[in-house]
C-alpha cells in the first residue's frame, strides 16, 4: 500500500487513488490519417517495463485530479508525482 | 484433585482468584493469569487433540502463539471459534473448549487408524488423487472434504462487533520484549510518537521467564522499572494482546487488537477485536525468536514440550509439567531449565547430542544431581496419550550413524530444544532478504528494504548484554533518523546464568535410514509431515522448495510452519547435501497468525457493507407497496403489485396504463452532469458520436458515447440550458463511469478545453409522466405553455410544476407523449403526491423498472449493458443514423473502420419473434444455425431482452445476431434448457408505433 504524493493534496494513501496505466501515450491529432497499424499501437501497445514505469493515476476520493507517477515496478518505490502536462521526467541511470 | 501439577509457590498467577472452566465437558479450576494451556497442565492434562492426518494424540508443545498441536474449539453457539491455541487463551470465568478433529471423543478417536493406515495417505496424497484416475476425485472427495479442516464454523451470525483504526506514528514497534522495550525507551525519550505492540497480555517476553541481572541486581526489578518509565510517556503508545499481522509497501502495518476476547461478559460498549491499520515513518522489528524442535520418532506424543515452554510454564504460571523429565538438547542455554526443574522438585535427566559440555555446566549438573547423556540421541519414545518411555542411543556424528546399546528411560515429560530461529515473518513479508547463519544454524535478516531497524534475537543477536545497549541505542538512532534530539546513551550490564551458545546448534536430525522405517519424525506437527515425506517428495522430483511445501503441505497449517520451516530446510539441506543457502526458503504472506475475518470487514458489515441510494420519493415508494430492485447502489422501484398481483400481472396492468392513459415513473435515479464553459459543445462534439454545434437552447438530443475501440459505453440525452451550459443525462448505472471519462479527456487529453463537469445527480428529483394523457394532465400543474408547437418532442422548458422551479424535458423512453419534470431534490416527493393527486381522473399509474423495460423494448430502445455488452458498435445496433459522418474526429470514430469492426458477420441488433406466439425466450438463450441433440451447435448470437408484450398480446425479444440486418424474416431456432426447441422469426427491432408517432403528438 503506497503513500502516494498528489500533486495538488499532499500525500494520502494509496486507498484514495486509482492506477489508470501508462501516461504519455498522447491521443493522434489527426485519427482519420493514420494507418490501422498506428492507431492499433496507440490502443493496445504499452510498455511493460522492469524498472521505471510512468504511469497516470487520479485521486478520486480527494481533488479527483489527474496526475503522473513515476514509478519503479521492482521496488514499488515512487520516484516522483506531477502534473499533467508537465515534461516526462528524466530516467536517472543510477 | 485440582491443580495437582501447580508447584507450591511461585508463578505469577493469582492464586486467590480461582477461575471455573470447562474442557471437553469436564469442569476444571484454573487461576487468575492462567492461559487454557497451562490451566490444563496444571490439572494433568496432556491430551488436547487429535492430529490433522494421522489424528495421533496431541499435547502441548509451546507455550506462545506458534503452537501448531494445542489448538482447541473456543466457545459456543455463534461465537464458537475453531483453531484456537490453547497457550493463547487467557482464562476467563466459564470458559469453554473442546477437543478438535476427533470423533466421538480426544480419548477414542476413530480417526486414529489413520495413524495405522499411513502407507495410503503418503506425502502428495492429494495430489495424487487429482492425477489418477480422474473419475476417482469425486470418490476422494468425500472423505477428504470430511476428514479436512480441523474446527466448527459457527453456523450462527457473528453477534460481535468488530472495530478499526487507523494509526499514524513516527515509529511502530512489534514486540514487547527486552530489544522492544528498550528500543521504545530509547525513541520515547527522544520525544518522538512511538506505538509499541506486543501479543501478550504482558510486556517483558522472554525475560518474564528467565532469571538474569542487571547491573548485577535482580532484573526483574529493573524490568518493572522500564515498563513503568514507558507507561509514562505520554508520547508512548503501549498496544497488549496486539498481534503485527502484515507489514506491506510503505511501512504499512496490519495489527489485530484482542479487545475483549478475555472477557467473562461481552461488552456493549467495547468491540470485541479491533483491527490497526499502522503507518509509521519507521518500523522497529523486535519480535524474537521461536525455539526449535528436535526431529526424533514419535516426537509428537503428549507431554514432549519446547524446553522454553517448560520453563514458561513453571516459571510464569508455577506448573511443573513433569516430575521424572528428560531434557533433549543440542545447546548449553536450555540447561538452565533442566536447572530450574530441579529446583522445583523435579528429577532431571539430560540428553545432549553434543560429546564437549561446558565446565560450568557440567559441575553444576554435577551438583544439582543432573545425570548428563553425552553424544546421545532420544530415538524413539513410548506411551500412547502421554510420553511414558523413551529409548536413547549414541550418536556418532561424523557419520551421522547411531551406535551401540540402546538404553531405555522412563520419564513423564521430555523437553527439547533444537536452538533458536527469528521470528521474521513480519522481516520477510517487508521483502526483507535472509541469509543462513552458519553459527547459529538458522535464517537471520539480511538486507533490509523498508525504513525499517530489525533488533535482539529477531535479528539473530542473542547475547542480552549485546541487547542491552544495541536496542537502545536502535531507539535513539530512529529517532534521530527523523530528526528528534539525541538523549543520553546509557550502559547496562546484563547477565543470564548461562549465555546463548551460538556454536553446536544446528539442526538435529537422524540418520537417512532410520527415519523412513516405520517410525514417524514429525517436521510439521500440525500438518503431520514426517521426515519421511519430506524425503519422497524429493524422490519424487518435488526438489524446490515451493514444491517440497505444496507437495508435502509442510509449514501450510494455520502455524504456517513457526516451529517446523528451519527443520524441513536442514532436512532437505541434508538430503542433497547441499548449504541450507542454496536450499533457500519458502515465501512468507500475511497475516502472521490466523486473524478474524469479522475484523477485517470492522463496521463494512451489514446495512454499512454497501451504501444504499434512494431517491426523495423512496417512501413514498415504500409505503405503496413496491417491490425493489437493485441498481448500482440504487434502490428503484421494480413494481407496484396491487391486490396479490404477480409480477406479470403487476407490469401488464402497468403497461396497458402507459400506453392507454397515464403513467409515472421515478427516473431520479439517472446520471445527471452539469457542463459548463465556452468549449462546452466543441466538448460534446468529441464524447458524442453524433452533432452537437447547431443544437439550439432549450432543445434536447440523444446521444451515444463510444470508447476509443468504437464501442458503445453510455447513453442518454442532453440538453442545451443555455450559451455555453448543457445537462447531461447517463445511464443509472454509468453515471460515475462517464462522469470520470469525460473528466479524463478534460484533464489529460484536451487540457486547453473551457469545461467543468459537475454530478447533480442527487440535486434533482425526475419524475417521468408517460401516456397519451401526460399533456392533459401536466397543463393544470405548470406555467409552462404545453401545445404541441410551443413545446414540441425532443424540447426543454423551464417554468412552475404544482408551485416548485422544474426543467421539463420532452423526451420519450416509452414511445408515448412524456415529459420529465426535473425539480429540486427536496420537493420530489411533494411533487410526487400533487401528481398522484391530480391524476387519479386520469388513473395515474406508478410503474417500475420492469414496465419500463418492456415498454423501451416494444419500441426497441437499446439499454447499454443489457442489449450491448461492451463489444458492439453503433453500427451493429442500428445506430448509424446518430454517428456523424461529417465530424473530422470523436472517440471511437477512427475504430469504426478498423478490420474487426467492419466484419460482415458480426453480430447485429435484430428483433426476434417466436412462431408460437406463446414461449418468453429466457434472456441469453442461444440462437443456433441448427439444433442438434446435444452441443455443440453453430451458434449464430443471442436474445439480449425478452419479454411478454402486454401491449401487443404476445411475446417480443431482442437478439445479437451473426449478419442479422439481411436475415430480415429469416427463420431461426433457439434451443431452450428444457430441450424444447423454439422456433422464431428475425424482424427490426420496432414492434410497437414504428413511424414514431405517439411521442410526436
Amino acid at each position: 500500500m503506497f503513500i502516494i504524493n498528489c500533486p495538488y493534496c499532499g500525500e494520502r494513501d494509496q486507498t484514495e487513488f486509482t492506477c489508470h496505466g501508462e501516461a504519455h501515450i498522447a491521443r493522434p491529432d489527426n485519427p482519420s490519417e493514420i494507418s490501422d497499424e498506428e492507431w492499433g499501437r496507440y490502443l493496445f501497445f504499452r510498455e511493460n517495463p522492469k524498472g521505471t514505469h510512468f504511469e497516470r493515476w487520479t485521486h478520486d476520493h480527494g481533488c479527483r485530479r489527474w496526475f503522473n507517477v513515476m514509478r519503479d515496478t521492482v521496488t514499488d518505490q515512487i520516484i516522483k508525482t506531477y502534473k499533467m502536462g508537465e515534461a516526462k521526467p528524466e530516467i536517472s541511470n543510477e | 484433585m485440582s491443580n495437582q501439577n501447580r508447584t507450591i509457590y511461585g508463578g505469577k498467577v493469582n492464586r486467590e482468584k480461582p477461575i471455573n472452566f470447562v474442557f471437553n465437558g469436564k469442569s476444571y479450576i484454573g487461576y487468575q493469569g492462567d492461559t487454557l494451556a497451562s490451566a490444563l497442565l496444571a490439572n494433568d492434562v496432556h491430551l488436547i487433540g487429535r492430529s490433522f492426518k494421522y489424528h495421533r494424540a496431541r499435547g502441548i508443545l509451546t507455550a506462545g502463539s506458534e503452537e501448531p498441536n494445542a489448538i482447541v474449539q473456543l466457545g459456543l453457539g455463534a461465537r464458537t471459534e475453531p483453531n484456537i491455541r490453547a497457550t493463547e487463551v487467557e482464562l476467563y470465568e466459564g470458559l469453554e473448549a473442546s477437543s478438535q478433529n476427533c470423533w466421538p471423543s480426544v480419548n477414542f478417536d476413530i480417526g486414529a487408524m489413520n495413524n495405522f493406515l499411513s502407507r495410503i495417505f503418503p506425502a502428495g496424497f492429494y495430489y495424487k488423487t487429482f492425477k489418477w484416475p480422474p473419475s476417482m476425485w469425486l470418490f476422494y472427495e468425500h472423505f477428504i472434504r470430511k476428514a479436512a479442516g480441523l474446527g466448527q464454523s459457527p453456523t450462527a451470525k457473528n453477534p460481535d462487533r468488530y472495530e478499526q483504526k487507523f494509526y499514524y506514528t513516527d515509529i511502530t514497534i512489534v514486540g514487547g520484549g527486552i530489544s522492544g522495550l528498550l528500543a521504545a525507551l530509547g525513541a520515547g525519550r527522544s520525544g518522538c510518537k512511538v506505538l509499541l505492540i506486543d501479543e501478550n497480555p504482558e510486556l517483558g517476553g522472554y525475560l518474564l521467564d528467565y532469571n538474569f541481572s542487571i547491573n548485577e541486581k535482580d532484573g526483574k526489578k529493573w524490568l518493572k522499572k522500564i515498563i513503568d518509565e514507558l507507561d509514562g510517556l505520554a508520547n508512548v503508545i503501549i498496544l497488549k494482546r496486539t498481534t503485527a499481522m502484515g507489514y506491506y509497501d510503505y511501512n504499512y502495518l496490519t495489527a489485530l487488537e484482542k479487545v475483549t476476547n478475555h472477557h467473562v461478559e461481552f461488552s456493549n460498549t467495547l468491540p470485541r477485536e479491533r483491527y490497526w491499520r499502522i503507518r509509521s515513518k519507521k518500523v522497529i522489528l523486535a519480535q524474537g525468536a521461536f525455539e526449535r524442535p528436535l526431529v526424533f520418532a514419535d516426537n509428537d506424543r503428549p507431554g514432549i514440550m519446547m524446553a522454553s515452554a517448560g520453563q514458561k510454564y513453571l516459571s510464569r504460571y508455577g506448573v511443573l509439567p513433569g516430575k521424572s523429565v528428560v531434557l533433549f538438547t543440542n545447546n548449553d542455554h536450555a540447561y538452565l531449565t533442566a536447572f530450574e526443574f530441579v529446583e522445583k522438585g523435579a528429577k532431571v535427566t539430560v540428553v545432549d547430542t553434543r560429546d564437549l559440555l561446558n565446565a560450568r555446566i557440567s559441575e553444576k549438573c554435577k551438583s544439582l544431581n543432573i545425570t548428563v547423556y553425552k553424544s546421545y540421541s532420544v530415538i524413539k519414545t513410548y506411551g500412547y496419550k502421554k510420553v511414558n518411555r523413551i529409548e536413547i542411543q549414541q550418536v556418532d556424528k561424523n557419520q551421522n550413524q547411531l551406535k551401540g546399546e540402546v538404553e531405555n528411560i522412563h520419564t513423564d515429560c521430555v523437553l527439547m530444544s533444537g536452538g533458536w530461529n527469528p521470528a521474521v515473518q513480519l522481516f520477510s513479508q517487508s521483502r526483507g532478504k535472509l541469509k543462513y547463519d552458519l553459527k547459529i544454524n538458522t535464517f537471520v535478516p539480511d538486507k533490509i528494504i523498508e525504513n525499517q531497524k530489525i533488533i535482539g534475537s529477531n535479528n539473530g543477536q542473542f547475547n542480552l548484554q549485546e541487547n542491552l545497549n544495541e536496542s537502545f541505542d536502535a531507539g535513539i538512532a530512529a529517532a534521530n533518523e527523523l530528526n528528534f534530539n539525541s538523549v543520553e546513551k546509557v550502559n547496562w550490564t546484563g547477565k543470564e546464568e548461562i549465555e546463548f551458545t551460538h556454536s553446536d546448534v544446528e539442526p538435529y536430525m537422524l540418520g537417512k535410514k532410520k527415519v523412513t522405517k516405520g517410525s514417524k519424525h514429525f517436521i510439521d506437527f500440525q500438518n503431520d509431515v514426517t521426515a519421511a515425506d519430506i524425503f519422497l517428495a524429493q524422490r519424487e522430483g518435488y526438489i524446490s522448495v515451493e514444491h517440497t511445501k505444496r507437495y508435502t503441505t509442510t509449514g501450510m497449517g494455520t502455524d504456517q510452519g513457526k516451529t517446523s520451516n528451519v527443520n524441513a530446510l536442514a532436512l532437505m539441506s541434508h538430503i542433497h547435501n547441499k548449504p541450507v543457502d542454496e536450499i533457500g526458503h519458502t515465501t512468507f504472506r500475511p497475516p502472521y497468525a490466523p486473524q478474524t475475518i469479522g475484523a477485517i470487514a470492522g463496521r463494512s458489515v451489514d446495512k454499512l457493507f454497501d451504501p444504499e441510494r434512494k431517491t426523495s420519493m423512496h417512501e413514498w415508494h415504500v409505503e405503496n407497496k413496491a417491490v425493489f430492485e437493485d441498481v448500482g447502489q440504487w434502490k428503484r422501484p421494480y413494481y407496484f403489485p396491487q391486490n396479490k398481483e404477480d409480477i406479470h400481472q403487476a407490469v401488464k396492468r402497468e403497461c396497458l396504463a402507459v400506453r392507454n392513459s397515464l403513467g409515472i415513473l421515478d427516473a431520479s435515479t439517472l446520471g445527471k452532469i452539469d457542463l459548463q464553459g465556452p468549449d462546452a459543445a466543441k466538448f460534446l462534439n468529441m464524447i458524442y458520436t453524433n452533432a452537437w454545434s447547431k443544437l439550439e437552447i432549450g432543445s434536447c438530443r440523444y446521444g451515444l458515447m463510444c470508447n476509443e475501440h468504437g464501442m458503445i459505453f453510455d447513453d442518454g440525452v442532453t440538453s442545451k440550458l443555455g450559451e455555453n451550459h448543457y445537462h447531461m443525462t447517463t445511464t443509472t448505472g454509468g453515471a460515475a463511469r462517464v462522469m470520470s471519462w469525460l473528466e479524463e479527456f478534460l484533464q489529460t487529453e484536451w487540457l486547453d478545453m473551457k469545461v467543468f463537469c459537475t454530478s447533480v445527480t442527487e440535486q434533482w428529483a425526475v419524475l417521468s409522466i408517460s401516456g397519451p394523457n401526460s399533456r392533459e394532465f401536466l397543463k393544470d400543474l405548470t406555467n409552462i405553455d404545453l401545445s404541441k408547437e410551443s413545446f414540441p418532442f425532443m424540447k426543454f422548458r423551464e417554468g412552475e410544476v404544482c408551485g416548485v422551479k422544474a426543467r421539463v424535458f420532452r423526451i420519450s423512453f416509452t414511445g408515448e407523449l412524456s415529459y420529465e419534470v426535473n425539480v429540486p431534490a427536496r420537493y420530489g416527493r411533494y411533487v410526487w403526491e400533487k401528481f398522484m393527486e391530480h391524476g387519479k381522473k386520469y388513473n395515474i399509474t406508478p410503474y417500475g423498472t420492469e414496465t419500463m423495460h418492456v415498454l423501451r423494448a416494444e419500441k426497441g430502445f437499446i439499454i447499454v449493458g443489457q442489449d450491448t455488452d461492451g463489444s458492439v458498435t453503433p453500427n451493429d445496433m442500428n445506430l448509424d443514423w446518430i454517428v456523424s459522418k461529417k465530424k473530422e474526429d470523436f472517440l471511437g470514430k477512427r475504430s469504426f473502420t478498423r478490420s474487426d469492426t467492419v466484419r460482415h458477420d458480426r453480430k447485429k441488433f435484430v428483433g426476434l419473434l417466436v412462431n408460437d406466439k406463446k414461449t418468453v425466450l429466457p434472456e441469453g438463450s442461444h440462437i443456433v444455425e441448427k439444433a442438434l441433440k446435444q452441443p455443440p451447435m453453430k451458434m449464430l448470437g443471442h436474445v439480449t431482452s425478452s419479454y411478454y408484450s402486454p401491449t401487443l398480446g404476445y411475446p417480443i425479444a431482442l437478439a445479437m445476431l451473426k449478419d442479422g440486418f439481411s436475415k430480415m424474416g429469416e427463420q431461426v431456432v433457439v434451443p431452450l434448457m428444457n430441450g424444447k426447441i423454439i422456433e422464431a422469426t428475425v424482424t427490426d427491432t420496432i414492434f410497437y408505433d414504428k413511424e414514431g408517432k405517439r411521442n410526436n403528438e
